[in-house]
C-alpha cells in the first residue's frame, strides 16, 4: 500500500482546488496556441490546398467545419458523462465541476455541426432538414446538452446540481453510439461515415488530412475552453474558501 | 460493500438498464426508424400501399424522360432486384441525374410512385475529379448503391 500512496500522489494533489485551478490556469496557452495553429492549416488545406469533388464540386469543403464538429460533440458528451460518473461514484467535486464545463462546449459543437450540415443540405441534398435518423439523433444530442444545463440552473445547492445532471448526463449515453450507428442501422439520407469505415477512409490523402488535423485543432480548443471554464466553475464552488482570499488579497 | 462500490453499481445499473430498454425500443420500432423503403420492399408489398412514403434508389440509366416545356420528369428507380417508375414536378437538385442514389417521397398511384419531394442522396466517397475521370475510363460505372 505504501508504495501505491507515493504513485497516487499527483492525483489527490490534482484533486485539490487551489492547485487544480493554477494547473488549469497554466494549461491555457499550451491548448490555445496549438488549437489555433490547427485549425488555421485545417481551413487553408481544406478551403485552398485540397481538390475539389467530382461530383459535389467545392460544396463538400463544408466537411472540414461539419466532420470536426460533429466527433467534438460525441467526444464532449464522452467526457461530461465520464466526468459525471466519476464525481457520482468517488464523490469528486472537481470532476462534476469539469463535466458543467463541458455541457456549453458540447452543445456550441453540436449547434455548428447542426447548422453546418443544414448549410450543406440544401445545395447537395435538396433540403436545409429532415427526420432521417442521424439528423434527429443529433438533434436529440443537443436537447440533452441544454436539458443537463437547465436541470443543473434549477437547483440552489450544487451539490444536488451536480448528482441529479450526472445522472442525466449518464441516461443520454445511450444517445452516442445511436447517432454514431443511425446511418448503418437504418436507411437514411445521411451518408455513412467517411473516415471511421471497413476498408479505410474514402477519400484521397489530400483531401483526409486537413479533416484530421481539424479535428486535432477542435479538440486542443475544446481543452483550452474547458480549462478557462473549469476554472470559472472552481470559482464559484470554492467561494468562500481560504485560498482564494489570499489569492485575491496577493 | 462499501458506498462507493453500491454507487459503482448503481451507475453501472443505469447505464445497462437504458442501454437495454434503448435496444428493446429500437428493436421494436425496427424499420419505422428507416427514412425509406427501397424497390424491393415496394414490390412485396412492404411499403404501404394507402400512404405517403418514401423510396430510395438510383435512378436508372437512360430511364430519365423530361416533358418539354414544363417541370415534369419520369424516370425509374432501382435497387438492381426490382424496380419502380416515379413521375415527378417540380425542381430537382443539382446532384440529380442518371445512376445517382435518390430519395423521393409521394404515394403510389397505380404502379407509378407520383412524388412531392425528390432529394439527392450521396455516398461517403470524395474524389477529385481528375481521378474519378479516369476511374471511370478504366472500368464500367459500376452503380453506387445508396
Amino acid at each position: 500500500m505504501g508504495k501505491d500512496v507515493g504513485t497516487w500522489t499527483w492525483f489527490h494533489k490534482l484533486a485539490s482546488p487551489p492547485h487544480f485551478y493554477r494547473i488549469a490556469g497554466r494549461m491555457i496557452p499550451w491548448f490555445a496556441v496549438p488549437a489555433a495553429i490547427l485549425i488555421v492549416a485545417s481551413t487553408y488545406g481544406g478551403l485552398v490546398m485540397a481538390p475539389a469533388d467530382y461530383q459535389q464540386k467545392d460544396a463538400f469543403r463544408i466537411i472540414y467545419v461539419h466532420v470536426p464538429a460533429a466527433w467534438l460533440s460525441l467526444m464532449c458528451y464522452m467526457t461530461m458523462a465520464s466526468a459525471a460518473a466519476v464525481g457520482l461514484i468517488w464523490r469528486i467535486k472537481l470532476a462534476h465541476a469539469l463535466a458543467a464545463a463541458s455541457a456549453p462546449i458540447g452543445a456550441s459543437f453540436t449547434l455548428v455541426t447542426l447548422v453546418a450540415g443544414s448549410l450543406w443540405g440544401k445545395p447537395m441534398w435538396g433540403t436545409w432538414w429532415t427526420w432521417d435518423a442521424r439528423l434527429t439523433s443529433e438533434l436529440i444530442l443537443l436537447f440533452l446538452y441544454l436539458g443537463y444545463m437547465a436541470l443543473r440552473s434549477a437547483f440552489d445547492d450544487l451539490t444536488r446540481a451536480d448528482r441529479a445532471s450526472a445522472v442525466l448526463a449518464l441516461v443520454g449515453v445511450v444517445n452516442v453510439p445511436i447517432i454514431h450507428f443511425s446511418v448503418v442501422w437504418w436507411n437514411s439520407l445521411h451518408q455513412g461515415s467517411t473516415v471511421l469505415r471497413k476498408g479505410g477512409p474514402a477519400m484521397p490523402a489530400e483531401m483526409l488530412w486537413p479533416l484530421l488535423v481539424g479535428a486535432l485543432g477542435y479538440t486542443f480548443l475544446y481543452a483550452a475552453l474547458a480549462c478557462i471554464r473549469v476554472r470559472g466553475e472552481v470559482l464559484i464552488r470554492e467561494r468562500n474558501a481560504s485560498w482564494l482570499k489570499e489569492l485575491e488579497a496577493a | 460493500m462499501t458506498p462507493r462500490r453500491k454507487r459503482l453499481y448503481t451507475v453501472l445499473g443505469i447505464l445497462g438498464g437504458v442501454g437495454l430498454a434503448t435496444l428493446v425500443a429500437v428493436k421494436a420500432f425496427d424499420n419505422n426508424l428507416s427514412y425509406f423503403y427501397d424497390p424491393s420492399q415496394v414490390a412485396t408489398g412492404k411499403a404501404p400501399g394507402d400512404k405517403s412514403f418514401r423510396i430510395g434508389g438510383m435512378v436508372t440509366q437512360g430511364s430519365l424522360k423530361r416533358t418539354p416545356g414544363s417541370l415534369e420528369v419520369s424516370f425509374t428507380l432501382t435497387d438492381f432486384a426490382n424496380t419502380v417508375p416515379v413521375s415527378y414536378t417540380g425542381l430537382l437538385p443539382d446532384l440529380f441525374r442518371e445512376g445517382q442514389g435518390i430519395i423521393a417521397h409521394g404515394r403510389l398511384q397505380g404502379g407509378v410512385f407520383v412524388a412531392d419531394e425528390v432529394l439527392a442522396k450521396h455516398d461517403e466517397k470524395y474524389t477529385p475529379p481528375e481521378v474519378a475521370k479516369s476511374m471511370k475510363k478504366m472500368q464500367p460505372p459500376a452503380g453506387d448503391k445508396t
